[in-house]
C-alpha cells in the first residue's frame, strides 16, 4: 500500500510499485486530466506537481509520490479561478486541448518561482511541453497575462 | 482532400461507394428542409422540451444545445457551427452549448455524404445546413409565441433568445416557449437572414470548449472508463504486412493484472486490469513473426526505385505549351531534385478505442474523424445489425487526418479485441505503437527542369512527381483516381497558377507496401514546398526579385495575388532587416483558400538556423470566427515548421527507425517564431482553414535560407542545428 496526498485528499493505493504515477492517477484515482503522450518524459502532457515541483508522471514510479503532496490539473482550482486558467480562458489558448493540462501545470511552477517571467523564462519553463496543434503563441501571451493578474492581487 | 471536393464527390451508402455523385442536397437560402430530421428522435427527458430538428434542442432552462456533426479535434467546430446556428436562431450566446452528434445519416457531411471530418470542409459545408436548422427553430418559436398572444407571426421579431411583440410590448423567452413550440409543425421552408444582419458570424467569439480543456474535465477517447472495463495493448508486426507465426504467452499470463492474451488479426492482444499491466505483459510476450514481403524493405532502395521511375514517362497531370521543345530555347536552364520523407501525424493523444460488445449491441467510444466508415467496419466485425452499433465520438486529441482511415484500423482492431476480451475493453496504443502504426504522409521524389528566356522570364517548367497514392486500394480509389492519377498526389501542381507558357507535370504512382494516408494539407504538404521553392529558383536564375516575379506571374489570379501582396506589405518586403536576417516568401492555394507567408530567418556562422517571424496572409472567403482562424493558421505554421526542420520516418530491414519524440521531434515553444496572421475580408465563397496554413511554411523558410546563405534547401527535413 502506497500513501500520498492528491489534491489535498489522502489516498492509499495498492499497485505494483513500478507503476508510473500517471497511470495510478488516471486509472486508480480517475483523475484523467493528466494525459499520456509519450511515456518517456519527452512531451510533458503528464506534468503534475509533487511537493510543488513539476514532475513528468509518465516516468515517475508511484513510489516517488509516497508521503508527498501531488497536485494535478483537477486540483489547481475547483472552479477555473487560478490566474493561469483565467488567462487561458481569456486568451482562448487550447485547440485540441490534450496537452493543455501539462502546459498549465508547468506554467504554474514557473509563476511560483518567477512571478514576472520574460519570454525567455517562459520558453525555458515550457520547452518540455509539446503542443502538436501549435498553441505556443497563445500560451506565451496567456502566461504573461496570468502573471499580470497575479501581480494585481488576483493570485493565490 | 481538395480533389474530393472538386467534381469528385463520393457518396457512401454501403460497402462500396456509389458512383452517382449526389449534388449538395441542402439548397441555398429558402430551400426545402430535406433530410433534416432524425428518425424517431425524442427530446431528452430533462430540460430539453423543444427539439425542432436533429441539430438543436432548446430547454425550459433556456439552454440551447447545438448538436455538431463534425468531430472536434482542435479546429473549433464545437464553436463555429453553434455560432452559425445560434445566429439564425437569434439565440442568447451565453446559453449555447454543444454536443457531439451520434452516428446517423442525418449527420452526414453535406458534400461527402458520409459522417466525417476532414478536408478543411466542416464550417463551409455545414454553413447552410446549420443556418437552416437555426432558422427553422426560430420560425417555430415565433409561431408558438404568436399563438400564445393571438397575434400575426409577421408582427413578431426575435432577439437574444426571446420572441418580442413590439406593438404590445410583450416578450417571451425561448425557454418559456420550448414546450409549446414542440407542438408546432416544422416549416417546410424558411427565410434566412440577410448576412448584413449577422450578429455572431464574423466575430472572434471565445471557444465554447475552452473551460473543459483548461480544468482537465474534457473527455478524450483515452479517458473513457466503463464499468468493469479492461485495458489492452496489442503487439503488432514490426514489419508492415507481417503476421504472427507463433507466440508464447506463458510469462505474460503469469503476470499480475493480466487477464487474457489473444491473437487478433493485427497481432497479439494483452488484456489486463490497466495499461501498465497490459504493457508489461506485452513486453514479456515471445512472438515469432512471418514478416512477409516487406522484411527487407529499406528507404535507400526505395529512393533508388523512385529515382529510376522519375526518368521514365509518367501520367500527364498538366500540359501547357511544349515543355520539351521549349527547354532547348531557354537562355538559362536549371535542374533540381526535391525530396520529402514519410511523416507521422503524431497527434498528442495516441490512438485508442473503447468497446463494449454484447450479444445484441456494440457501443464504441473513440475520437474518430470517420464515423460512417468506422461504423460499417465495426458492424461487420461484431456481426450485428447497423442499428445495434453506436459510436460515441469523444474529443480528439488531434487528428490531422490520421483518425479518418478508410481501413478503420484502430476501431476494427478494438472490436476484435473486445470479442476476445468478453468484457468492455479499451485498446491503448503507446506512442511507439502510434508512430509504427502506418498510414503516413507518403515519401515523395520530385525531379524538375526549368528555364528562363533571355529577359529572365520563366519559359518552361517540367516536373516529374513520384510517390504513393493515398487512396489506391481503398474505396475512395474509384472516385478520386482519374486516368490513373490520384488527384491528391498532384494537387497544387496540376493547377500551378503561374503564367508560364510551357508547363509539364507528370505523375508516377509508386506501389509500396507502406500504408499511407492524408496528413494535414495532404498533397499540398509536399507539392507547395517544391512549387514555391522552384519558382524561387527560377526567379534567381532570371535575376528577378522573388516577390515581384510571383506578382507578375499571378496577375490573372486575383486571390493568390491579394494574399501575396498583403503578406509582403505586412512583412515589409524589400525593407532593411537587422544584420544577418533574410526573408523568403511563398504563396499557395489549397482547400479553396489562399495563403501567403513571409518568413524572416537568420543563419549563424555555425549553420544554426533561427526563424524569427512568419507573416501570414489568408483569404478563406466569408468566414465565421476570426479568432479561431488566427489560431488555426498559427498552429498550421508550427505544424509546417516541424515538418520542415525535424521529421522523417525511415526504414531499415522493414522496420521504422524512429519511435518517439526523442527521434521524431516536434517544434517547441522556444523555437516558435512570432507568427502574425492577417485575414482578408471579402464575400467570396468560403474555403477551408484547418490545413491551408501548412503548405507555405516550409518553402517560405527554405527561400529565406537561400536569401541568407545562397544555399538551396531541396530536401526535408532541414535540421535546426545542421549546417546548410
Amino acid at each position: 500500500m502506497i500513501s500520498f496526498s492528491v489534491n489535498k485528499r489522502r489516498v492509499n493505493v495498492d499497485v505494483d510499485p513500478s507503476t508510473p504515477l500517471l497511470w495510478v492517477l488516471r486509472e486508480n484515482l480517475e483523475l484523467t486530466g493528466t494525459k499520456y503522450g509519450c511515456g518517456m518524459a519527452q512531451c510533458g502532457a503528464c506534468t503534475v506537481h509533487i511537493d510543488g515541483q513539476a514532475v513528468r508522471s509518465c516516468v515517475a514510479p508511484v513510489t516517488r509520490a509516497a508521503g508527498k503532496e501531488v497536485t494535478t490539473i483537477e486540483g489547481l482550482s475547483p472552479d477555473l479561478s487560478h490566474p493561469l486558467q483565467r488567462a487561458w480562458l481569456e486568451i482562448d489558448v487550447p485547440q485540441c486541448g490534450y496537452c493543455q493540462s501539462g502546459q498549465i501545470m508547468s506554467a504554474a511552477v514557473l509563476l511560483n518561482e518567477i512571478p514576472n517571467p520574460t519570454d525567455e523564462d517562459i520558453d525555458q519553463a515550457l520547452t518540455g511541453n509539446i503542443c502538436r496543434c501549435g498553441t505556443y503563441p497563445r500560451i506565451r501571451r496567456a502566461v504573461h497575462r496570468a502573471a499580470e493578474m497575479m501581480a494585481k492581487g488576483g493570485g493565490r | 482532400m481538395n480533389a474530393l471536393r472538386e467534381s469528385r464527390k463520393p457518396s457512401f451508402t454501403g460497402e462500396v461507394p456509389r458512383r452517382d455523385f449526389l449534388k449538395l442536397s441542402v439548397a441555398a437560402s429558402g430551400g426545402l428542409l430535406i433530410g433534416f430530421y432524425l428518425p424517431g428522435m425524442q427530446p431528452e427527458a430533462q430540460a430539453a422540451a423543444f427539439a425542432p430538428n436533429a441539430f438543436v434542442r432548446i430547454g425550459t432552462d433556456e439552454s440551447v444545445t447545438v448538436i455538431v456533426n463534425h468531430s472536434e479535434m482542435g479546429q473549433g467546430v464545437f464553436t463555429a457551427l453553434p455560432m452559425i446556428l445560434a445566429d439564425e436562431l437569434d439565440a442568447d450566446w451565453t446559453k449555447v452549448r454543444f454536443e457531439p452528434a451520434p452516428v446517423d445519416p442525418v449527420y452526414n457531411h453535406p458534400v461527402f455524404k458520409m459522417q466525417m471530418t476532414g478536408g478543411s470542409t466542416s464550417t463551409w459545408s455545414s454553413f447552410d445546413q446549420f443556418r437552416q436548422a437555426g432558422a427553422a427553430a426560430r420560425a417555430m418559436l415565433i409561431t408558438a409565441a404568436a399563438q400564445k398572444w393571438n397575434v400575426d407571426p409577421g408582427t413578431c421579431r426575435t432577439e437574444n433568445g426571446a420572441v418580442i411583440h413590439s406593438a404590445s410590448n410583450r416578450r417571451v423567452s425561448y425557454g418559456q416557449l420550448a414546450e409549446s413550440a414542440a407542438k408546432i409543425t416544422p416549416p417546410q421552408q424558411v427565410t434566412l437572414k440577410d448576412p448584413k444582419d449577422f450578429k455572431l458570424i464574423g466575430k472572434p467569439l471565445k471557444r465554447l470548449d475552452t473551460p473543459e480543456k483548461t480544468n482537465g474535465k474534457g473527455i478524450f477517447g483515452i479517458d473513457v472508463k466503463l464499468p468493469g472495463m479492461l485495458t489492452a495493448v496489442v503487439a503488432r508486426s514490426p514489419v508492415f504486412g507481417g503476421k504472427v507465426k507463433s507466440f508464447n504467452a506463458d510469462k505474460t499470463k503469469a503476470m499480475p493484472g493480466v487477464r487474457k492474451v489473444a491473437e487478433v488479426p493485427s497481432g497479439v492482444a494483452v488484456i489486463a486490469d490497466g495499461f501498465w499491466a497490459a504493457k508489461r505483459g506485452r513486453d514479456a510476450l515471445q512472438i515469432e513473426w512471418d514478416e512477409g514481403p516487406m522484411a527487407d524493405f529499406n528507404s535507400k532502395s526505395q529512393r533508388e526505385q523512385y529515382v529510376a521511375m522519375a526518368k521514365q514517362p509518367g501520367l500527364s497531370a498538366r500540359k501547357e505549351g511544349d515543355a520539351s521543345g521549349a527547354i532547348g530555347s531557354a537562355a538559362r536552364k536549371i535542374e533540381a531534385v526535391y525530396e520529402v520523407p514519410y511523416l507521422s501525424h503524431a497527434m498528442m493523444e495516441p490512438l485508442n478505442c473503447a468497446v463494449d460488445l454484447r450479444a445484441d449491441r456494440c457501443e464504441i467510444w473513440t475520437g474518430t474523424q470517420f464515423q460512417t466508415v468506422d461504423h460499417m467496419s465495426a458492424t461487420r466485425i461484431a456481426g450485428l445489425k447497423p442499428e445495434q452499433v453506436q459510436i460515441h465520438t469523444t474529443l480528439l486529441g488531434g487528428g490531422f487526418g490520421r483518425r479518418a482511415n478508410p481501413a478503420s484500423d484502430f476501431v476494427s482492431e478494438a472490436v476484435h479485441v473486445a470479442k476476445a476480451a468478453g468484457a468492455p475493453v479499451k485498446v491503448i496504443w503507446t506512442r511507439e505503437d502510434d508512430m509504427h502504426g502506418g498510414f503516413y504522409r507518403p515519401m515523395y521524389y520530385h525531379s524538375l527542369i526549368g528555364g528562363v528566356d533571355a529577359e529572365g522570364n520563366p519559359l518552361v517548367w517540367s516536373h516529374h512527381v513520384v510517390g504513393q497514392s493515398i487512396v489506391a486500394g481503398t474505396p475512395f480509389e474509384s472516385v478520386i483516381v482519374k486516368n490513373g492519377i490520384d488527384g491528391t498526389s498532384v494537387e497544387g501542381l496540376d493547377d500551378i497558377p503561374y503564367a508560364i507558357p510551357n508547363l509539364n507535370v507528370e505523375y508516377h504512382p509508386a506501389k509500396v507496401g507502406v500504408p499511407v494516408l492524408w496528413w494535414r494539407s495532404v498533397g499540398h504538404s509536399h507539392n507547395a514546398f517544391v512549387k514555391e521553392s522552384f519558382i524561387d529558383e527560377l526567379a534567381a536564375l532570371g535575376g528577378k526579385d522573388p516577390f515581384e516575379l510571383r506578382r507578375r506571374l499571378l496577375a490573372k489570379s486575383p486571390r493568390d495575388l491579394g494574399v501575396l501582396e498583403l503578406a509582403a506589405e505586412k512583412a515589409g518586403w524589400g525593407k532593411p532587416l537587422p544584420a544577418g536576417r533574410a526573408r523568403g516568401i511563398a504563396v499557395h492555394a489549397s482547400f479553396e483558400s489562399y495563403t501567403a507567408q513571409v518568413a524572416e530567418v537568420s543563419v549563424d556562422s555555425g549553420g544554426k538556423i533561427r526563424v524569427h517571424r512568419v507573416v501570414c496572409a489568408v483569404d478563406c472567403g466569408r468566414y465565421v470566427n476570426p479568432g479561431i482562424i488566427e489560431a488555426q493558421v498559427q498552429g498550421a505554421v508550427i505544424f509546417g515548421l516541424t515538418a520542415a526542420f525535424y521529421d522523417e520516418l525511415t526504414f531499415e530491414n522493414g522496420r521504422i527507425q524512429q519511435s518517439n519524440f526523442h527521434d521524431y521531434p516536434m517544434l517547441r515553444i522556444n523555437e516558435t517564431p512570432e507568427i502574425e496572421v492577417h485575414i482578408v475580408k471579402n464575400n467570396e465563397k468560403s474555403g477551408g482553414i484547418g490545413e491551408p496554413g501548412v503548405p507555405c511554411a516550409a518553402p517560405a523558410v527554405a527561400n529565406a535560407i537561400y536569401a541568407a546563405t545562397g544555399k538551396r534547401v531541396r530536401k526535408l527535413p532541414i535540421r535546426m542545428n545542421e549546417a546548410v
